[in-house]
């Protein structure tokens, strides 16, 4: 079954980037104040002393792939037997996040962690907690195809180049990037034809909601006329803060700048929440947090356009390796792989997303150089394949999308429903083919706050709708209110600058503080009036 | 005079210095620092899974069901009997009287709680909650919700919701839906605290089709710490249950007693009927078949 903890973890993790922010900002301090040095790489690595790293990784509740990483280890130990790795297993990217964060009190952070490149910008908060990469990505021994390297890493220039700049931020290479996906729309192409459409060669939204109210009619028992059954949502959304983010980099609207301007409460916004309220209305449209995963409603014939990430194909079609409903309910179906839906197609935008290596700086610049060389052990053509193969992901660098042998997996897709699964290799040939149509959002402290707060719009619209709640301007207004409270997002943003600009609003004095200054306001008067008196006396006495 | 001033001014200095020590430790201190406290502590009460073990233990051992009001008991105004939660449509403001079983989580003021009374059960998920009120959720008390149903993969529940602390006090005992599986008149006790009798311990296969008696995962991608996942079957068929490791922890019994178990041992089980994708209960206690 599943992962149900997703829904769960989800869910926390919306409200949960917002204190975490808040709670760094105190941690980082403390763990400032105790002063670790910033990491300089040693000039040779020590091979006669013992270090023991932690690796915290995440899976997609997918044993093939934490047996890569249980694989990598133990090859990774036998190249160096100096080095321990030990794996902590996750499968959700949030909960990484928070046990980071919680972790750092107790200065007991992992040594290599996956994460978000937003995660990083609010660990960054505290003081020398993350190890920059710059020096050692450019090392001549230790560095991407060093030397001194005991196995055959990429080179820097092997790196796809836009991957390794999404790592980079505040001018420095904070994380290296390990695998890659986007998000892609999965399509019960049987339907859509059912319907009398076909599928256009670039798909977009208009298309997909015009298909999708098709879709609702219903027969005299209640039946929707297209697949049969009571339930039919021809149209869900797995992550709707993408959905809302690619939306508005579509459409040239604002969302965010590298200096942490935060513009997600505009007009644009606005209009694309009503349009999407309107085929909430209908029951069109909805999305997982509300209703469930895409692919389960796909491969029971319930859904027509099913979007979700590339890292999810092995879940969607009839087909499916993976599934977690019960043989009975699937359908036959043929499923189309399609890129996210545009409102320009000449232009396409989507999403860059997926899993990097953060690495944890440490009293120890030695122990820092062990975790950095399993790190980027992680990026040979064994891992990197291997994990691509799992899922819908591609490998960051071109040592390994050029191997013959990865070229001959890709090239071999259809040939079976496991290794081969066609939807599976095609979600990962969207994205070898749409890399130059990616994006990723400007990072900052705080962008994983904004990130939270544009999903929450949706879901927040969509369940109004539901709900009969009337979704006007008024409302609109007051949603953004809202979100930006919830997410603090308001008072972050105007605090910092006041901050930053000493006009703070700092209350009433307290009482000690008005003694003291009465205090000192005597004083004053006090040697004043000693002075004068004094001067008087002295005139007195010539 | 000049002694009498020096005297005057130490004093107002001192004064002075002990009104700048105050104030730096109480009201200056920035707002943020305060509430980023509150947030580690909440923090770390997540990161070790909540164990509900006494919560589960008191369930569990209480046979017959402590009642200290009749179920004939008409409903407050404005309050639904199970029968009208039940009849009302998703999406729809609800609002019921319930007891606490048990508590499968808090995070960030809100709470996932099991509950019920003596018509039928609720799922409140992530409702919102202190700190200070999760503590008092103890099971057997009678809670006022007020939130939206939902559903999610089957499972029918109350989210959004908030709640109030009333008078009164129930838990339910365990009722035997052993043969009740398989069939469709399973899911009217959905969320109910229930046993199973006599079932028999199937070889669970992880993704590379290793067998085992119970699998970290559904697919055995897991470690200590993380759900179970495990087969028993009846009459030839086959069920999957789940320790859920929110509500039952690695440090509880029933995690230790799942984890000692053989393909073919008859066991008795008791836990909520949760629901995902069909059945899929959330167990909290294991023995040994009677």
């Amino acid at each position: 079954m599943r992962e149900k903890k997703s829904k769960k973890g989800i869910l926390r993790h919306a409200g949960m980037s917002v204190c975490l922010l808040v709670m760094l900002a105190v941690l980082g301090g403390c763990h400032g104040s105790r002063g670790l040095s910033a990491f300089a790489v040693p000039e040779e690595f020590d091979d006669r002393k013992e270090y023991e790293i932690t690796f915290w990784a995440k899976n997609d509740t997918n044993k093939t792939q934490t047996g890569i990483y249980e694989k990598a280890i133990a090859d990774f130990e036998q190249l160096y037997p100096n080095i321990t790795v030990n794996l902590r297993l996750y499968t959700d990217y949030g909960k990484i996040y928070n046990d980071v964060i919680t972790n750092i009190a107790t200065n007991t952070t992992p040594n290599v962690c996956i994460t978000y490149p937003d995660h990083i910008a609010t660990y960054l908060t505290g003081t020398n907690l993350v190890a920059p990469l710059d020096e050692l990505l450019e090392d001549p021994q230790y560095g991407l195809g060093g030397s001194r390297l005991l196995y055959d890493g990429p080179t820097k220039e092997e790196m796809i180049p836009k991957f390794l700049e999404e790592c980079a931020f505040e001018g420095h290479y904070y994380a290296v990037p390990y695998m890659r996906s986007t998000e892609a729309c999965y399509i019960n192409k049987t339907f859509v034809e059912a319907l009398g459409y076909e599928l256009p060669e670039a798909l977009t939204w208009d298309f997909v909601w015009e298909v999708s109210e098709a879709a609702m009619k219903k027969d005299g028992d209640g039946n929707f006329l297209v697949n049969g059954q009571k339930v039919l949502i021809p149209f869900i959304y797995k992550s709707t803060d993408n959905m809302m983010i690619q939306m508005l980099k579509q459409k040239g609207a604002g969302y965010s700048t590298k200096e942490g301007e935060m513009l997600l409460f505009n007009d644009t916004t606005k209009q694309l929440l009503f349009d999407i309220a309107s085929h909430a209305r209908t029951e069109a449209f909805s999305t997982f947090k509300i209703s469930s995963y895409p692919a389960n409603f796909l491969n029971a014939g319930q859904c027509i356009f099913a979007v979700d990430s590339t890292a999810g194909a092995t879940w969607m079609g009839t087909n499916a390796p993976l599934c977690d409903i019960s043989p009975d309910k699937l359908v036959e179906f043929e499923t189309a792989v399609m890129a996210v839906p545009q409102f320009d197609t000449d232009a396409p935008q989507m999403i860059s997303q997926g899993p990097s290596l953060c690495v944890f700086n440490k009293s120890d610049p030695q122990e820092v150089l062990a975790s950095w060389l399993f790190a980027q052990y992680l990026l040979t053509n064994e891992v990197q394949i291997a994990y691509a193969q799992t899922e819908g992901y591609v490998p960051v660098t071109q040592k390994a999308q050029q191997d013959a042998g990865y070229l001959e997996y890709l090239s071999a897709g259809g040939q079976d429903n496991g290794l081969h699964y066609e939807v599976k290799i095609k979600a990962s040939r969207l994205l070898l083919e749409q890399m130059d149509h990616t994006f990723v959002t400007p990072v900052f402290n705080g962008s994983a706050s904004l990130r939270d707060a544009a999903g929450q719009l949706i879901e927040d619209t969509v369940k109004s709708v539901r709900r009969k709640q009337t979704v006007d301007d008024a409302y609109m207004e007051k949603l953004f209110r809202d979100a930006a409270s919830l997410y603090r997002l308001d008072q972050g943003d105007r605090q910092g600058q006041e901050a930053f600009s000493g006009k703070a609003e700092l209350g009433e004095l307290p009482p000690t503080a008005v003694v003291l200054l009465a205090s000192l306001g005597a004083a004053w008067v006090l040697i004043l009036a000693y002075v004068g008196f004094s001067r008087i006396k002295k005139r007195q006495h010539s | 005079m000049k002694k009498f001033t020096s005297y005057l001014l130490t004093l107002l200095l001192v004064s002075a210095c002990v009104g700048c020590g105050n104030s730096g430790n109480g009201a200056a201190e920035p707002a943020a620092s305060s509430e980023a406290v509150e947030s580690v502590a909440a923090s770390e009460e997540v990161s070790a899974p909540e164990t509900v073990p006494e919560t589960q233990e008191q369930a569990a051992s209480t046979v017959a069901a402590q009642e200290t009001e009749s179920a004939a008991d008409a409903q407050p105004a404005g309050v639904m009997s199970y029968a009208e939660y039940v009849a009302a449509p998703l999406d729809s403001e609800v609002v019921v009287e319930t007891y606490v079983q048990a508590k499968q989580s808090w995070w960030e003021d809100k709470a996932t709680v099991y509950s019920q009374d003596e018509d039928g059960a609720y799922f409140l998920y992530n409702m919102a909650c202190s700190k200070e009120d999760y503590e008092k959720l103890t099971p057997g008390t009678k809670i006022k919700v007020t939130g939206y149903k939902a559903e999610w993969s089957g499972e029918v529940e109350i989210i959004d919701a908030t709640f109030e602390i009333v008078e009164g006090n129930y838990v339910a005992s365990a009722l035997d839906v052993t043969d009740l599986l398989g069939k469709d008149e399973l899911i009217d006790h959905q969320n109910q605290f229930v046993s199973f009798k006599g079932m028999t311990v199937e070889a669970s296969k992880d993704a590379d089709g290793n067998e085992a008696a119970f699998l970290y995962n559904w697919d055995g991608s897991g470690q200590d710490g993380d759900d179970l996942y495990f087969n028993v079957s009846l009459n030839g068929e086959t069920y999957t249950f789940t320790v859920e490791s929110y509500l039952c922890d690695n440090t509880t019994d029933v995690y230790a007693a799942v984890k000692k178990l053989n393909v073919g041992d008859k066991i008795d089980m008791e836990g909520f009927l949760y629901w995902y994708e069909g059945v899929n209960p959330h167990i909290i206690t294991v023995t040994a078949a009677k």
